[in-house]
Order: C-alpha cells, then sequence, then structure tokens
C-alpha cells in the first residue's frame, strides 16, 4: 500500500526519468503513534469512582426522624481506635451493662455478629436476589421487595457510633458492612459518654 | 556438493497496517479521554461494595485530606466564577475581572475567602503547595464551608449533588465537622465517594 507503482505507463517513454522509490519508512511513524497510545492509556481514567449514599437525620429535629429504638432490637456499633470494633446489644438496662465484644473488620469478627442478627432478612434477600438472577422478577420488582424485608419491623436498628480516634476509613466500611449485610436500619449517630464509659476497660 | 542457495527474502516489513492500527487506536484513546482531575492534596479513597457511579454535571465535591483541610470542587466553570462573587458579597471581597478568570479555571479550591486574592495570584504549582493551600475552615467559629455550600445550593438549585471524597485515613473528628455542616445546611442526603470492591459474600455464593 505505501508502494506505489511507479512505472506505469512510462515504458517505452523517452528516456527513463530517474526512479525513485516512495517508499517510506513507517517505523518512526510507529513508534511515536505507540509513544502516544500510551501515554493516554496512562493518563485517562477508565473506571469512574463509586458513591455511597447515605442519608442523616435531620439534626435540627432529631425527634421526627429517631423514633425510640427498642432496647431489644438495638444494636450499638462503636467504632475504635486501630480498626477496632466494639459492640453490643441493647443498652443499660436496671443498672446491667450489657456485654460489650470486641472485634475487627474482618468477614469472622463484625460481620458475623451483624449476620447473626440480621439473619433472616440476610437470607430472604439471598432468596430473591436468585430470582431475579433467575429472571423471574424484574428490576424494579426486586427493589421493592428488598426495601419491604429492609423495613420488616422486627429488623434490628444499628446504631453506628464513631470514636474520636477512629478514621474515615472504619466509616465507610461499617456503612459498607450494613450494606454487605443488608441492614435496612442504622444510623450515624453521636457517641454518648455511657458508651465512651462501656468500652473504657476495654481501651488499653 | 552442489550448494544449496537460499534465496534471499527481504527483512524489510511493511509498516502501513501496524501504523494504521497504532493511530486508530491513539484516536480511540484522545477521544475517550478525560483527564483525571488532580486532587489538590492526595487522597486514597476507601472500597466499599456500592455500584453507584458519581454522575458527571452538577456536582459538589468536597475533598478530605488526612490532615483535615477541606477543598471543594464544582463542575462548571460559569457557576463557579457567580459563586465566588456572592461569596465575596458575603465576606467584603472584591475581585477584579482577572481573579474571577482564574477563578473559573480551578476544578478546586481551597483556602479561606479572605486569603483568596494572594491564593488566585499565585501560579497553578504555588496553590497546591500545604502552606499556601490552607483548606475552607469549617469551625463553628467560622464556617465558610456552610457558606459555599449555600451559595452553591442557592446557584445550582435542587440538582446539585454533593459527593464528600475522603482520605481513608482521615481522623473522625474532621469527618464528623465536615458532616455536621452538611446537616447544619440541611444537606441530609449525600454521597461518599468510594472505590469499588466486590461483595465478599457474593463470592462465596458462587463457589
Amino acid at each position: 500500500m505505501a508502494e506505489l507503482n511507479t512505472d506505469s505507463g512510462k515504458k517505452g517513454g523517452k528516456g527513463h526519468s530517474k526512479k525513485l522509490s516512495t517508499r517510506v519508512d513507517l517505523t518512526p511513524m510507529v513508534d511515536l503513534g505507540f509513544l502516544l497510545i500510551t501515554f493516554f492509556m496512562l493518563t485517562i481514567t477508565l473506571s469512574k469512582p463509586q458513591t455511597m449514599e447515605i442519608s442523616m437525620p435531620d439534626n435540627k429535629d432529631p425527634g421526627k426522624d429517631q423514633p425510640k429504638v427498642k432496647a431489644s432490637k438495638a444494636m450499638t456499633i462503636i467504632l475504635g481506635e486501630n480498626d477496632k470494633v466494639y459492640y453490643y446489644f441493647g443498652t443499660r438496662e436496671k443498672g446491667i451493662d450489657p456485654k460489650i465484644e470486641v472485634t475487627d473488620f474482618s468477614p469472622e469478627g463484625i460481620r458475623k455478629a451483624i449476620l447473626l442478627r440480621n439473619d433472616s432478612a440476610f437470607k430472604a434477600i439471598k432468596v430473591i436476589k436468585k430470582d431475579k438472577d433467575a429472571g423471574i422478577i424484574n428490576d424494579s420488582v426486586y427493589k421493592k421487595r428488598v426495601s419491604l424485608v429492609k423495613s420488616a419491623k422486627n429488623g434490628p436498628v444499628v446504631l453506628l457510633k464513631a470514636t474520636d480516634k477512629s478514621t474515615y476509613k472504619n466509616l465507610v466500611d461499617i456503612l459498607d458492612e450494613m450494606n454487605i449485610c443488608n441492614v435496612g436500619k442504622f444510623a450515624i449517630v453521636d457517641i454518648t459518654p455511657l458508651d465512651l464509659e462501656f468500652i473504657k476497660p476495654m481501651v488499653k | 556438493m552442489p550448494k544449496v542457495k537460499i534465496a534471499r527474502k527481504s527483512t524489510h516489513i511493511d509498516m502501513t497496517a501496524m501504523c494504521d492500527v497504532a493511530f486508530l487506536l491513539l484516536t480511540f484513546f484522545i477521544l475517550t479521554a478525560k483527564f483525571s482531575e488532580t486532587d489538590p492534596t492526595p487522597v486514597t479513597i476507601p472500597g466499599s461494595i456500592s455500584e453507584i457511579k458519581i454522575p458527571d454535571v452538577n456536582i459538589l465535591t468536597i475533598v478530605l485530606g488526612k490532615d483535615g483541610r477541606v477543598f471543594l470542587g464544582i463542575d462548571n466553570a460559569e457557576k463557579r466564577v457567580e459563586l465566588l462573587k456572592k461569596m465575596g458579597e458575603r465576606y467584603k471581597v472584591t475581585f477584579t475581572g482577572e481573579e474571577l478568570k482564574k477563578f473559573s479555571a480551578m476544578n478546586s479550591f481551597g483556602v479561606p475567602i479572605q486569603k483568596m486574592k494572594p491564593y488566585l495570584a499565585l501560579d497553578m504549582g504555588a496553590r497546591n503547595k500545604t502552606e499556601n493551600a490552607l483548606g475552607i475552615p469549617c469551625d463553628s467559629t467560622d464556617n465558610q464551608l456552610a457558606d459555599w455550600l449555600f451559595y452553591a445550593r442557592d446557584i445550582k438549585g435542587k440538582e446539585l449533588k454533593i459527593a464528600v471524597k475522603g482520605d481513608k485515613d482521615t481522623p473522625y473528628p474532621m469527618v464528623k465537622k465536615v458532616i455536621s455542616t452538611l446537616q447544619d445546611k440541611n444537606e441530609n442526603k449525600f454521597n461518599l465517594i468510594t472505590g469499588l470492591e466486590a461483595n465478599p459474600l457474593d463470592d462465596k455464593k458462587k463457589k
């Protein structure tokens, strides 16, 4: 393609003009091409980052969005220092403190504890998801049914409290854990002096 | 013994086809390229399983550095100028046309409004230095972030989405400051920008 047939129609003509090859060496051009490709490939962002949507309660009128949580359904997760997580169920009742457990972000850690509490909802959503993957139900039905399961009355209510020593990653991780375990009701709330008192003996 | 004659073949390869491919790919990459906007401070985002993509337009990004400095980024250059004018009015700082023009070229910024003028006079490289980019104050005594948010919402209307892009090692008190500022401004729904991670429980199911 790069060579042009230069001697067509020239035969028999008067005197041969000197034939110059029109063949150009394209190697440097290919080099340049690939160099630029490499540059663009390295600079562009192929994947857009994801986002996690969260809604916070209205802090002007805290009573509106935060109904009293029944102690039997409440689970409190406290984000501690060095990626440690403390959790307990219920609250202090009649002077008896709940048992505080300490764990971490590993799959056997906090996830197990949440799943133990949220087992029925998690299993129900698994079944719905199977239906969706099999093509029995469409996307909107799926979403509707999932939200129905998540808002079930007997589901746990998880209160997330972060101490000053925890990091942003801990917060995102625990919110992520809520999504993984399909916890419907959770809220980020300020840590109370009572919580600090609970975890105090466990902080070394 | 008869000599075996090996026909000499030219080692010259026709590069045209390769050249075509190279430039085709190049064209593709140039056209699809969307340059990653450099953050004013290095930010490593945490991962999550969430799969919602962030929109390209109408987005206000609050960048939260490891050291707690807060930066703001708004996507539309015209609206950015409008925003700065309003902030200027609020804090009694008037900006010249040239300064507004410079501001419109900035994807993100992070200085107290009082320091905005000298900041704009700096060249591109100097702006990102820690001693110049002080971060937007969002303390209870001087909460300029709240004002920026208020005017951004005012200018952009309901469609504006707010995204928080924080470094994974940012201590929680700084995150809390930003979140409570958002809450104060009635921005109770916002996005946290995260990288993609596989759902660990999904994988188990497949096995």
